[in-house]
């Protein structure tokens, strides 16, 4: 994964609001009903990428609430983090498939 | 519960007799042609299922668990058709394919006659069974019977889906309650 890359585009985004300028982005990959890596982590303000390579419909889904993310099939998406603790999530329709996201400040 | 009696009968049926799997013959593992028209026709009845929940069922977390079903069951089926075109391989019918179909109309017919809450509860528990029974079929029978590596990985898979599926019907199960 890349490390934390700056671009200017973003630096200009990001410059008038409370996001840090240099937030990264962390990809968490669903395949084959897997969640990988299992445990992630990331920094308050970054961005995490959802990748869903099954031809099933996922969802990130929050055991704390702070999220809910659709992931159709063969589709991504993305959240920005805003919390620091430690998030146990799952998918709605496969509840078998869990996983941890660390979110440190 | 007669639901629940009849769902283990099912299991029973699918788990204990591999008779049923070799068909009239002295083999008693399924080969891969039956596999694949057994994981297929395990598909379609789910499939079924569904569309009469979808007609029928009256609570909301009741009918997006139905369009789960649908979903998935021909997202997964879709793949296996897939394969076997790929493969070359014809799916054939055997006893468990026929032993399966035949409960699965009569499990529909039962359904039918109830209405609102009290199908509501039988689909889901029914849901709950069936996939429990499917998944034993596939952990004992089914994914050690097949010999090609690509089916094999095509009905790991569906094992997967179908746990899910079994704890999503628990859950949808337990807040019906
Ligand atoms: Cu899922």
């Amino acid at each position: 994964m890349p490390g934390r890359v700056c671009s200017t585009a973003m630096a200009v985004v990001f410059a008038t609001m409370v996001v840090p300028a240099c937030a990264a982005t962390v990809q968490i990959t669903m395949e084959n009903l897997e969640i990988s890596p299992n445990d992630a982590s990331a920094k308050v303000g970054d961005t995490v990428e959802w990748i869903n390579k099954d031809v099933f419909a996922h969802t990130a889904t929050a055991g704390s609430g702070d999220f809910d993310m659709n992931l159709p099939a063969k589709k991504s998406g993305t959240t920005v983090v805003k919390k620091a603790g430690t998030v146990e999530y799952y998918c709605r329709f496969h509840p078998n498939m869990k996983a941890r996201l660390k979110v440190v400040p | 519960m007669f639901t629940r009696r009849s769902a283990a009968l099912a299991a029973a049926i699918l788990l204990s007799s591999p008779a049923l799997l070799g068909g009239a013959s002295a083999a008693d593992k399924p080969t891969d042609p039956q596999i694949a028209h057994i994981a297929y026709t395990a598909g379609v009845i789910d499939i079924n299922a569904a569309k009469q929940a979808q007609k029928k069922a009256k609570n909301k977390d009741v009918k997006a668990f139905a369009e789960d079903m649908l979903r998935d069951h021909e997202a997964v089926n879709k793949q296996a058709l897939a394969l076997v075109k790929k493969l070359n391989v014809t799916p054939e019918d055997n006893d468990t394919s026929r032993t399966l179909s035949k409960q699965a109309s009569d499990k529909l017919a039962e359904l039918d006659k109830l209405d609102g809450a009290a199908f509501d509860r039988a689909y889901v528990a029914n849901e709950v069974a069936y996939h429990k029974a499917v998944n034993g079929a596939l952990e004992s029978q089914l994914i050690p019977s097949a010999s090609n590596a690509e089916l094999k990985s095509l009905l790991q898979t569906g094992l997967k889906i179908f746990q899910g599926h079994q704890q999503h019907a628990e859950h949808v199960a337990a807040e019906l309650k």
